[in-house]
């Protein structure tokens, strides 16, 4: 459970194109990291390098070594599908499966890796969807399907199936982007709740919700239109938005450029 | 209460906008029915005043006073905006007509002069001792060939045309992907004669008797470039973020693509693999090379020579006997009931399968 991650000199890729550039960090078991940075500095990218997921996309491709507790994602006989079981991740829009019904949704990531036992599986789905505090909400109608949910529900059932599957780290990239206020506000809550049991880490473009919800924060930034995004600086989230050590921090962050 | 309250209502303000208000005259909603009559008419009027024998010159003059009078009474009364809008309207109604009209004839045709001959004992009997001038005689023959040969076809086709879409969607990249995506496109365009030689060429290598299989196989080259096609569009409608969802809980992309994709897009594939069915069932060519067409019911596609139902029409109309005239139609309606049903079905089984969006 709740793993601590080590970055160290790690690059991506999309083909010849650097989207990132020699990031190295440290994320802490049981807390929360935000990311914030302006649009295109290669958040979002350097996420999904932390659940392999960035090897996904056609073109993509990796340098540098990402550590989950002592072993190394990228190391040669390190299989993707195992470091993702690991590393669960929910995206910016909520995707439930649509051909499949609320119960199935949450049950997926069991079910498609075939460890579900008949009998479990109901505890689990309970327990994840009490987990994303949506199961009052939906307990009457786990057979409908789950597209049928509004958008903050579906959210909130796409972080039940990826906390399902046990995963020691939860990676999220904009998970209130598409939600109202108060749907944010159930999933920030959450997020509060979950760091309990996970190491989180979450990529925002609201820079109050980073303040409210996360331990630490990183400031992203990319020199120009088409360079690589750099890691500025990361530090206590107080210290970044009260008395950050860069410059260029402390103009994002107060709104004076991004 | 809202007696007075209307009453008290300030008085509309004068149009601001230079003058002119935003409404406008305009025709009543009946007004493009009305010009149809009227162009109908006008047609009908000229044609027999001036004494022309041709119904399809009655066809286009009522066409252009329908065009003429709709778009010259729009000008008038509404205008010329209105007017031009009326235009494209009536020209999208008039190319519509001219679509439907050869289905209707066509599928009239063919119940009117179906329908005389057809009856249980039609469906239930085959051609067996049946004189061509003679009536009597049935489809059984043909049907059981068309169902074998095309059965066998979709069971090679189906699963070859899937998988090459999947690979092509999922995994295919680089010239192999481009090799394969070319080829499917030319194959899209074999004629069905030349589907029939390729296998006739190996049969006469071989030496082999003909049989429904034969037939099959050269079906089975019609359908896979269909099922693939239609299959790689409907995979690509797939939206990327279920893929990633399923990735991201680890599961492995081979179980990501037959539990999430597959299923996903099952409906669109499932139309697809119907319609290519419906395009081979009525191939007569590689049937009469390879299977030789036959009188006697022979349930058997593996030997011996068999009937389908495109080969029996051709047969009994080139007999050019009454009865077997009577004959073709109706086989000629049995096979467009197959193909209508097969369609149904399809519909049926997507409308049944495909995502579900109800709250």
């Amino acid at each position: 459970m709740a793993k601590r991650i080590d970055v160290s000199g790690l690059s991506a890729y999309y083909g010849s194109h650097r989207a990132i550039d020699d990031i190295s960090m440290t994320v802490e078991p049981r807390s929360v990291t935000a990311f914030i940075g302006p649009s295109g500095c290669g958040k979002s990218t350097f996420l999904r390098t932390l659940n392999r997921m960035h090897e996904v996309t056609p073109g993509g491709r990796v340098e540098g070594k990402v550590l989950l507790d002592d072993e190394n994602l990228y190391g040669p006989n390190v299989d993707p599908v195992a470091v993702r079981r690991t590393v669960g991740m929910v995206f910016q829009r909520p995707n439930p499966f649509p051909t499949m019904s609320i119960f199935d949704n949450v049950a997926a990531g069991l079910r498609l890796n075939g460890q579900a036992r008949k009998s479990e599986l109901a505890d689990v789905v309970e327990k994840s969807l009490k987990g994303a505090n949506l199961w009052n909400e939906v307990k009457d109608r786990l057979n409908k399907p789950g597209s049928g949910l509004s958008g903050g529900q579906q959210q909130r059932l796409c972080i039940a199936r990826a906390i399902a599957v046990e995963p020691d780290v939860l990676l999220m990239d904009e998970p209130c982007s598409a939600l109202d206020p108060i749907s944010t506000l159930a999933i920030e809550d959450l997020i509060g709740e979950l760091k309990e049991r996970f190491t989180i880490v979450i990529v925002t473009h609201n820079m109050q919700q980073a303040a409210r919800v996360s331990d630490r924060t990183a400031f992203f930034n990319l020199a120009a239109v088409g360079q690589p995004g750099k890691l500025i600086e990361i530090d206590d989230t107080e210290r970044i938005f009260a008395n950050p050590s860069v410059q260029a921090t402390e103009d994002y962050i107060s709104g004076r450029f991004g | 209460m809202s007696h007075a309250a209307v009453q008290q209502a300030p008085a509309p303000l004068p149009p601001s906008n230079g003058g002119q208000s935003l409404s406008h005259r305009g025709l009543p909603r009946w007004a493009p029915a009305g010009f149809a009559v009227l162009g109908i008419l006008i047609g009908a009027g000229i044609g027999a005043a001036a004494g022309l024998d041709s119904k399809v010159q009655w066809g286009l003059i009522a066409v252009i006073a329908f065009l003429v009078v709709s778009y010259v009474t729009t000008s008038v009364v509404e205008n010329q905006r209105q007017a031009k809008d009326r235009l494209a309207t009536s020209v999208v109604w008039v190319c519509f007509v001219l679509a439907v009209i050869p289905l209707f004839s066509l599928l009239w045709t063919t119940i009117s002069r179906g329908v005389k001959v057809l009856d249980g004992y039609f469906l239930s009997h085959s051609m067996a001792g049946v004189p061509s001038s003679q009536p009597g005689g049935g489809v059984y023959h043909a049907l059981i060939g068309t169902l074998e040969q095309v059965g066998i076809a979709t069971v090679i086709a189906t699963p070859i045309g899937l998988l090459t879409a999947v690979y092509l969607v999922e995994y295919g990249k680089g010239a192999l992907a481009r090799a394969v995506t070319f080829f499917v496109d030319v194959m899209t365009g074999i004629p069905s004669i030349v589907a029939g030689l390729f296998i006739l060429s190996l049969v006469l290598m071989t030496d082999t008797p003909p049989s429904g299989l034969l037939g099959s196989l050269a079906l089975t080259i019609l359908m896979i470039p269909v099922v693939v096609r239609s299959t790689e569009e409907m995979l690509k409608l797939v939206p990327n973020e279920l893929r990633e969802a399923s990735l991201a809980l680890g599961v492995p992309k081979w179980r990501t693509i037959l539990k999430v994709v597959l299923p996903t897009a099952i409906g669109g594939i499932t139309t697809g693999v119907m319609l290519a069915i419906a395009r081979i069932a009525g191939e007569t060519a590689p049937i009469i090379l390879l299977v030789f067409g036959s009188n006697l019911i022979n349930s058997n596609p593996f030997e011996g020579a068999q009937s389908s139902l495109p080969f029996y029409i051709y047969q009994e109309y080139k007999a050019g006997e009454v009865a077997s005239i009577d004959r073709a139609w109706a086989a000629a309606l049995v096979l467009i009931a197959f193909v209508m049903i097969l369609n149904l079905v399809a519909r049926g089984i997507a409308r049944w399968k495909a995502p579900k969006t109800g709250r």
